[in-house]
């Protein structure tokens, strides 16, 4: 496998979804390139960062105006 | 405006029980549906606020998604989690006003990309936790500008399987586009992020 061959199974590799030899063979390309490395290496990185992030707060006016538009509209479904 | 005075069935049922919150919620207990709001509005505003890119309309995505939620309860069979029964709605809630906004301007078809272009340029290695270098608030600036900065396309593939963790399947389900499809916008939207967060995470050379 060269290194245009590992960006385009790169996907597939961080969600295990590849044929097994197909990633051996990935993972044999990414002993012996540094780049590929680095490139996969900080790809999966910001996968996590996002994934690991805190949602921003809800600014209070919102959720405010959520609860209200819910107390006023929620009891109709029994009816 | 009917506040009621009795104790209400939410308070009695453990925090951590969501399915009793849900079936609370599916015989009429407001109370219960309001609780499983309070638990996930943080995490629905952030998605339809990425979506829409547009502070009212994710106010709105929001309301509408919560709405619609309590009002089809019934069809909730409890087989997935609730939270992502409740993205799928608020997904579609944010799709629609993203594409009432600007129909011509955003297009959720997938944009023509080279690989050259695609191919990762600027090559430097991070080093370990390099979000552990600013503070919680600039990197949620840092992140959310990164997102904004994706052609739609990618960036709702983006958000509903990294950060959503939809399966690709369910992804593919709920934009009407095939599952090699959203492989491959998945694969753009991570690079081009990756591209985008360079600056930021590169180790300097001390």
């Amino acid at each position: 496998m060269n290194c245009r061959g590992v960006i385009a199974e790169l996907s597939s590799y961080f969600d295990d979804a590849l044929d097994p030899q197909v990633a051996a063979d990935l993972e044999l390309h990414l002993q012996r390139c540094t780049k590929c490395r680095v490139i996969v290496d900080t790809t999966r990185k910001t996968i996590d960062i996002y994934c690991n992030a805190e949602p921003v707060p809800l600014p209070e006016d919102v959720r405010e105006r959520l609860h209200k538009v819910l107390r006023e509209r929620l009891g109709r479904r029994a009816s | 405006m009917n506040a009621p005075n009795a104790k209400p069935a939410a308070s009695l049922i453990a925090r951590d029980d969501e399915s009793a919150l849900v079936s609370a919620a599916k015989s009429g207990d407001v109370e219960a549906f309001t609780e499983l709001v309070t638990r996930y509005e943080r995490k629905i505003y952030r998605l339809t606020l990425n979506i829409t890119q547009n502070r009212e309309d994710a106010e709105d995505a929001m309301q509408d998604a919560f709405l619609k939620a309590y009002q089809h309860l019934d069809g909730f069979e409890g087989g997935s989690r609730f939270y992502t029964w409740l993205v799928r709605i608020a997904v579609n809630e944010a799709l629609m006003k993203l594409r009432k906004r600007r129909p011509n301007q955003v297009s959720l078809d997938e944009p023509v990309t080279t690989e050259e272009e695609a191919f990762p340029r600027e090559i430097q290695d991070w080093g370990p936790s390099p979000e552990q270098r600013f503070a919680r608030v600039e990197l949620n600036d840092i992140l959310t500008s990164a997102v904004s900065d994706l052609d739609p396309a990618y960036r709702v593939a983006f958000l509903l399987r990294d950060v959503e963790e939809l399966s690709t399947e369910e992804t593919a389900q709920l934009l009407g586009i095939s599952v090699p499809a959203v492989k491959s916008r998945l694969l753009r939207a991570r690079l081009k992020l990756r591209q985008k967060l360079n600056p930021f995470f590169r180790s300097t050379p001390s």
